[in-house]
């Protein structure tokens, strides 16, 4: 991948460790040294304990919902994101996983701060930035980006991708020393595009190009921290581990913290160094990847894992089948104590009297259950 | 050239299909030549990205495509022997909803909002059935009933939009089913559903086959989908057939670089982790310019192997072993040597 780029990346702007040591004959390596000092300086920095980038502490997102159209009243709140605690550290990935309504979404818009919390903190690189107001977080948005679903309608169409992807850079007044032009074409061949291709629009890319666009676009400010919201489930079948082996590569290559939100379980398995499966809101199992895929410990995580379709039209002789009654009931109205009690064959009494707290079973293995047990539903 | 189906006059038989569109910027190709068959009691998965055909050759089975000048459909669609391409419009719209039936992608675009879900069902039943509106109703509460709504005679009275999705798959399945339809389609029916209430879709139409031992067809881009429910699959590829067989043996011994190339780009969670995961390069051709030879060929890892041939001369779909078809100009005993050398220890 570009050397250019690395080298851009670890500037004083960057700000982060972790990055490839620039080649010797580049020019202008003089500003590196420096940045490499800050970098460190920075990592030094206490971050809220350990190596952590970002730590979420009893995060909570509430909807109002009003009814009625000529007095408008109050009719509860969804509560989107209900006291959601983790922490992601530096270079690493954590996964995050549910159903639709699970808050997922919500979770990623209130790390972003696309969305303010309700309650509860977010923490970043050392910084509470639950309330900053839109121009606290404008110097934020530099190290927060995000990569979305849809590559069709998250790139403006009247929009050149020189510009797409400089856009970040502008409004961030980054100018780099080799100009604007330049450092753009070296984030189209970052991600695999033509640096030629610069002055076409995104309707003339594929899919899967565009999404490579949105990547690009996502590292122009040089982020530490990227939130991607589903970024291969539009994509076709082969496109997918493309788009999948560029952003480990990204990662390996810039030291970059993902959050990476997926229903997927077998990509966000491949992607994430820890998993949170969340359900109505809440995180009910946290654990390493192999310890989640191998040993999960929460019946709603069993279910999961035991409907993925495997590709072996031999495999469903040998697996068990979990199959969980109805559906995801409303975040408007949800159950009271354990919110899976409904569904779930193991609940008890007190599944329906008392909300199981996320406790850590093993360790770095925390689940929300009454009765929690291995199983390999794999 | 039927799959390991038993012996007989298929059920469906498709033959030659050719669909293509003119459009302002040229003709589409979007169906080249497809033929494969499907028995009663059977489920054939087409697995394809998009752009591959396999919407439009369900659609063309269905009768659904206006014919004019802008659409051109050649070749058979034999349905229990009789042509349906050929056969008149008012014909085959008798068959449909009679005889075969259709499941779409999104139950919320393809149900009318402004009607209960019980009117819509009961609409359906009464074209081909000269009943009351009584007794149509009753028909509706037990095929609610049938697909697994609890409460099915209040939720008549619904309309589409107070179902979930996983509810309103399973009306728009019991809509497709309530004449007994010999044949099936449900294109794509679970993609826009979660992973738990796509394995009770999935479960059901399990169920609904060995209920009525119809013959069903699912479009599907999902591998592990196709494994779940299928008997046989048909990997498609800009408009044309790939590779044809059981689904056991296709996926134990696939023999095309495509399937190949779309099995080892998957993740699964039944596999050892991987650090980088196998790609195939490039992306799917415009329909426009389908490449020549085997449309595959500029993506294909081994079309040295086979030759100038490569970028010429269309390959035949042609028996690989019994029941297994391969469309591919790799000699049979070098495509089995790199199955067995190249790629299975990647899998």
């Amino acid at each position: 991948m570009s050397d250019n780029l690395a080298k851009d990346l670890a500037s004083p702007a960057a700000g982060e460790g972790a990055m490839p040591t620039p080649p010797a004959d580049a020019p202008a390596t003089g500003a590196v040294p420096a940045a490499t000092a800050d970098a460190g300086a920075l990592r030094d920095r206490p971050a809220g304990g350990g190596d952590e980038l970002v730590r979420v502490t009893d995060l909570t997102k509430l909807f109002p919902v009003r009814r009625g159209t000529l007095v408008r009243r109050g009719a509860g709140a969804v509560r989107a994101v209900d006291g959601v605690s983790f922490a992601i550290d530096r270079g690493t990935t954590l996964g995050l996983v549910g159903e639709s309504g699970s808050g997922k979404s919500t979770a990623g818009r209130l790390i972003s701060r696309l969305l303010e919390p309700t309650s509860g903190s977010v923490v970043f690189d050392g910084q509470d930035i639950s309330h900053l107001s839109s121009r606290q977080l404008r110097p934020l948005r530099r190290d927060i980006q995000m990569i979305f679903q849809d590559p069709y309608s998250s790139l403006n169409p009247r929009h050149t991708i020189g510009a797409i992807v400089a856009a970040p850079m502008r409004i961030q007044k980054q100018v780099p020393r080799r100009g604007v032009r330049d450092r753009v074409r070296e984030l189209l061949e970052l991600v695999g595009l033509n640096p030629e291709h610069y002055n076409r629009y995104p309707n003339e890319f594929s899919g899967g190009q565009r999404q490579r666009i949105g990547i690009a676009r996502a590292l122009a400010t040089r982020p530490k921290l990227i939130i991607a919201d589903e970024p291969v489930s539009a994509l076709d079948v082969s496109i997918r581990a493309q788009i999948i082996n560029l952003l480990d590569g990204l990662r390996t290559e810039f030291g970059l913290t993902y959050l990476f939100i997926a229903h997927d379980l077998s990509m966000v398995r491949h992607l994430s160094d820890r998993v949170a499966v969340m359900y109505l809101g809440q995180i009910i199992e946290l654990a390493d990847r192999t310890d989640l895929f191998s040993g999960a410990l929460h019946p709603y995580t069993h279910a999961l894992l035991s409907a993925v379709p495997i590709p072996d039209p031999t495999s469903h002789r040998r697996r068990e089948r979990i199959r969980l009654h109805d559906e995801v009931p409303s975040p408007l109205n949800p159950p009271v104590a354990c919110r899976f009690h409904p569904r779930c064959w193991k609940a008890q009494e007190i599944c329906r009297t008392e909300a199981p707290p996320l406790l850590e079973r093993a360790p770095g293995h925390q689940v929300a259950c009454h009765f929690p047990e291995k199983r390999d539903v794999v | 050239m039927t799959g390991p189906a038993p012996a007989g006059t298929p059920f469906l038989q498709v033959r030659d299909l050719t669909v293509s569109f003119r459009t302002d910027d040229g003709v589409v190709h979007a169906v080249d030549r497809l033929s494969f068959s499907v028995e009663r009691g059977r489920t054939l998965g087409i697995v394809g990205e998009s752009g591959s055909g396999k919407s439009v050759t369900s659609l063309a089975i269905m009768g659904l495509h206006r014919r004019g000048r802008r659409v051109s459909i050649d070749g058979e669609i034999r349905l229990d022997g009789e042509d349906l391409v050929t056969a008149p419009a008012e014909r085959v719209r008798g068959l449909r909803g009679q005889r075969m039936a259709m499941i779409f992608q999104d139950p919320l675009s393809s149900m009318h909002p402004q009607f209960t879900v019980g009117e819509q069902i009961v609409e359906a039943y009464r074209v081909h059935n000269r009943v009351s509106r009584a007794a149509a109703r009753r028909r509706a509460t037990e095929l609610l009933e049938l697909v697994g709504i609890p409460e099915p005679a209040r939720r008549l009275d619904d309309y589409p939009h107070q179902f979930s999705g996983g509810m309103r798959q399973r009306a728009m399945i019991a809509m497709a089913v309530s004449c007994n339809p010999e044949l099936l389609i449900a294109d794509e029916p679970t993609t826009a559903l979660d992973v738990t209430v796509q394995a009770q879709i999935l479960d059901l139409m399990r169920e609904l086959q060995k209920e009525f031992n119809s013959a069903i067809i699912i479009i599907t881009h999902d591998l592990g989908v196709v494994a779940e429910i299928s008997d046989d699959i048909l990997v498609m590829y800009a408009g044309q057939a790939m590779e044809h067989g059981g689904v056991e043996e296709v996926f134990a011994h696939a023999e095309h670089p495509y399937t190949w190339g779309l099995l080892q780009s998957i993740t699964r969670l039944d596999r050892q982790l991987e650090t980088t995961l196998r790609t195939i390069p490039g992306s799917p051709p415009s329909l426009i310019n389908v490449p020549p030879g085997c449309p595959f060929h500029p993506r294909c890892t081994y079309r040295e192997l086979a030759g100038p041939a490569a970028s010429t001369v269309r390959p035949p779909l042609a028996e690989a072993s019994p029941g297994h078809r391969v469309a591919c100009h790799l000699p049979v005993d070098e495509r089995r040597r790199l199955l067995r050398e190249e790629v299975t220890p990647t899998l």
